[in-house]
């Protein structure tokens, strides 16, 4: 029997609530994130993720008191995301009893970021999430200093957002992806923003290039709506986690009743 | 004094987190390095994340190599965790070679990227119990899942201290360890739920024997 598959509901939270918009917009309540952790640890969630999306330094007591009470009722590994931008600011979250952190804008502004956190705290916990979208061309040589891949739509490559997906950056998300791995990130988060909050699927050409290139665990995210959308994630888009929100949160879905779809469709789970 | 476990404190690792899943059992913890409270201490409990040649050097330096090594010897329980298990062995050749604890003869070798796929090996993992009556895996079943996060692994010179196997990839490895009062697992119990707060329990029971 072999490593397993993961599922992760992950807890969009800001002040301690856990929210979950569409497309990054449009937020609707979805209860407290303390309990819905230990929910989802009690029913067969395999990790979570808190990223708390409206993060400021100025709300980070609120963030590390979320953290701490957190690790009081959960008994399975957790990351926390959300605004953090130094050493220090990292050192405050894993002291509060986070596993893992996740960093986005931060890594993508000062990359060095990775290097020096995970060189202190270990790759393991250092999680980079990229929020990626598509950009079509008509040929490679349109975007020649970009990874293009054909697709039956026709050639794209992946522009990195930051900001939490406001921004552009004119940089390609699989040869970001490749660089914070050589600089020490244990764990990638891909966010498609093309699929986040459509509940229409995963990016799967996305999560499979991912996979394929990059030798650390990747995590699907954006886009889940069914169980199947999960079982493709893991199936086609060969992730290593697969994340999801809303289909959790409002009970849609329950995640036995996910994994129990995953291990019947050939998937390793945990069970 | 009363019934007490001690959390060895070399500044890395998420010590807090033991502490938590201790409190969430009802046990008083104390994280620490002072050498007197690790002495009267009803079991110890050594963790670890983070590279083996800055731990054992943290460890020199607040006097705990010999401390640990006398503990362990005079039979007070010990448990280790993830690089904790990993510093009770001989050595390690994590980022050049440095000697560990050698509270139990073996070697820490890296995964080699071939046989194993993606390193390091993020997630749960079943472990086998080769020896289902010993006091740390009672009232868990067999092959049961445990969360590890690992690039390295064990390789004890004995079989006989081996409690638990697991496989990544192509490569079967040591994932639980155990020499009389010392045991060490490879994976992370207090992140491993139901399962491994069971395992804390039954750790907690042999330290009040």
């Amino acid at each position: 029997m072999p490593l397993t598959k993961r599922i992760i509901p992950c807890l969009d939270v800001t002040e301690g609530r856990v929210v979950k918009g569409t497309k990054f917009i449009n937020l609707k309540d979805a209860g407290d994130a303390i309990e819905l952790g230990s929910f989802y640890d009690e029913n067969g969630a395999d990790e979570l993720i808190f990223l708390d999306i409206t993060a400021s330094s100025d709300k980070r007591k609120i963030l590390i008191d979320l953290v701490e009470k957190t690790g009081e009722n959960v008994f399975i590994p957790f990351t926390v995301g959300g605004g953090l931008r130094t050493v220090q600011d990292i050192k405050e979250i894993l002291r509060a009893g986070a596993d893992k952190i996740s960093i986005n804008t931060a890594a993508v502004k000062n990359p060095d970021l990775i290097k020096e956190s995970s060189k202190i705290f270990g790759s393991q916990c250092i999680m980079t999430a990229i929020d990626a979208k598509r950009v079509y061309v008509n040929s490679p040589e349109e975007a020649k200093h970009n990874v293009v891949i054909q697709l039956e739509e026709g050639y794209c490559w992946w522009e990195v957002y930051i900001h939490g997906g406001r921004t552009p950056t004119g940089q390609d998300a699989i040869l970001w992806g490749e660089k914070t791995t050589s600089l020490g990130s244990g764990e990638i988060m891909l966010t498609s923003m093309d699929c986040d909050g459509t509940k229409e699927g995963y990016d799967l050409d996305l999560t499979k290039t991912f996979s394929e290139r990059l030798d650390v665990p990747i995590i699907a995210s954006g886009g889940a709506g069914n169980p199947q959308h999960i079982i493709d994630a893991f199936r086609l888009g060969k992730a290593d986690a697969a994340l999801a929100a809303s289909i959790f949160h409002y009970n849609e879905y329950p995640i036995m009743k996910v994994k129990q779809e995953c291990k019947k469709a050939g998937i390793s789970m945990r069970l | 004094m009363p019934f007490n476990i001690a959390i060895i404190d070399y500044e890395m690792g998420n010590l807090k987190s033991i502490y938590k899943l201790l409190r969430h059992l009802d046990i008083d913890s104390i994280i620490t390095s002072d050498h007197n409270t690790l002495k009267n201490a009803d079991g110890v409990i050594l963790p670890g994340v983070g590279a083996f040649g800055d731990a054992m050097k943290q460890l020199r330096e607040k006097g705990l190599f010999t401390l640990i090594k006398d503990l362990a010897l005079q039979g007070k329980p010990l448990l280790g965790i993830c690089l904790g298990h990993h510093m009770l062995f001989s050595q390690s050749t994590e980022m050049g070679q440095h000697e560990g604890l050698n509270i139990i003869q073996g070697k820490v070798l890296s995964f080699d990227k071939t046989l194993v796929g993606k390193i390091p090996q993020i997630g749960w993992n079943n472990v086998f119990f080769s020896n289902e009556d010993h006091f740390m895996v009672q009232g868990i079943p067999n092959n049961s899942y445990y969360y590890f996060v690992h690039s390295f692994y064990v390789i004890p010179n004995e079989n006989s201290n081996i409690l638990g196997v697991t496989k990544y990839g192509e490569t079967e490895f040591c994932s639980m360890v155990g020499k009389e009062n010392i045991i060490a697992t490879q994976f992370h119990p207090e992140k491993s739920g139901k399962n491994g707060i069971k395992m804390y329990q039954n750790f907690i029971q042999y330290c009040r024997k």
